[in-house]
């Protein structure tokens, strides 16, 4: 289990990399940068963030966008505050630690012991990692052109690989669709980083409650044709 | 990028993280709402991956990007490393845009 987690932080060392290039590409300083991931430490936003202001996007609208997906943080911490009780410091800083992958890593576990390890090898690994990759990407940042190198497609392919698992089941394989549909829709009409706020709109298909383990057919969603 | 983005971000991220630990949010929220709020990641982060695949500030393009981010799909689809997934994208947009001049 500690030989997963340092690797899967090895991994999202890598993903640190191209925020660190793409954070400075979007005109952050290297200590911008860094202050990010010591701070925000969690993935999805940062990059959110950093995507819209590249773009000429509002702070504003980078800000609501991030603070969207950085919701789910709260989901996880609730799961996590029952298995790390602890005194006050130590919830303090778990809190910071609680992200995606030291919740995944830590609920997989079988005892409350390693579920304590898990999380907290998992959560220093990637805190370690994901900052050191964003120092390397930043001040890499600075030196390379990032359109030469490919790296604006860093970013898209990340989120390619975090979308993917919520695609196996159908509600969000159409959520996504939709999202994906208002954003394109919205993004030669309104400001940059609105289409992405936009595309939250898609969480309504969650509206219709789920089809009754008896019903032959799912209820019809109120979303038409997106269905991929 | 600002200093005020970043302090706010870190804010409003670190307070969504301590939600649990203090003890708050332990009412369970209606069913519906909470089955929307699950949504959130699938339908912005695919709204990310076309926008930073499809557009350049406010107009719709298709450029080697588009390469990159298929040959993502592919690795994904093929359960390929995160980081290789990453890499991959750019080399193949590099290449691309080597090859086409643009």
């Amino acid at each position: 289990m500690a030989v997963a987690s340092v690797v899967l932080g090895a991994a999202v060392g890598v993903l640190a990399i191209s925020f660190g290039v793409g954070a400075v590409a979007a005109g952050a300083s290297v200590g911008q940068a860094c202050a990010m991931s010591l701070l925000v430490f969690t993935g999805a936003s940062q990059l959110s963030a950093v995507s819209v202001i590249g773009a000429g996007g509002s702070p504003a609208s980078a800000l609501a966008g991030s603070l969207l997906l950085a919701a789910r943080n709260g989901a996880y911490s609730l799961t996590m505050a029952r298995r790390l009780p602890g005194r006050l410091g130590m919830r303090l800083m778990a809190a910071q630690l609680t992200i995606d992958e030291s919740t995944a890593m830590s609920v997989a576990q079988d005892s409350p012991d390693a579920q304590r390890a898990a999380f907290w090898i998992t959560g220093g690994s990637i805190y370690f990692f994901w900052n050191l990759g964003t120092l390397i990407g930043a001040v890499l940042g600075s030196a390379v052109d990032p359109i030469t190198f490919g790296l604006d497609a860093a970013f898209p392919a990340a989120f390619v690989a975090m979308v993917w698992p919520l695609l196996a089941e159908r509600r969000g394989r159409v959520a996504a669709a939709l999202g994906a549909a208002i954003c394109l829709a919205l993004v030669p009409f309104t400001p940059i980083g609105v289409p992405i706020l936009c595309a939250s709109l898609a969480i309504l298909v969650g509206v219709p409650a789920p089809a009754a383990p008896a019903a032959p057919a799912a209820p019809a969603g109120p979303v038409g044709p997106v269905e991929p | 990028m600002t200093w005020t983005l970043v302090f706010v971000l870190a804010a409003g991220g670190y307070a969504f993280k301590l939600v649990g630990y203090l003890g708050l949010g332990q009412r369970p929220m209606p069913a519906t709402v909470e089955r929307c709020l699950a949504l959130i990641p699938a339908a912005l982060i695919s709204a990310l991956v076309v926008k930073d695949t499809f557009s350049t500030g406010q107009m719709l393009v298709v450029d080697a990007r588009v390469a990159g981010v298929a040959a993502a799909v592919v690795a994904v689809s093929r359960r390929a490393p995160f980081a290789m997934v990453i890499v991959l994208a750019a080399a193949v947009t590099a290449a691309v845009r080597a090859v086409s001049g643009g």
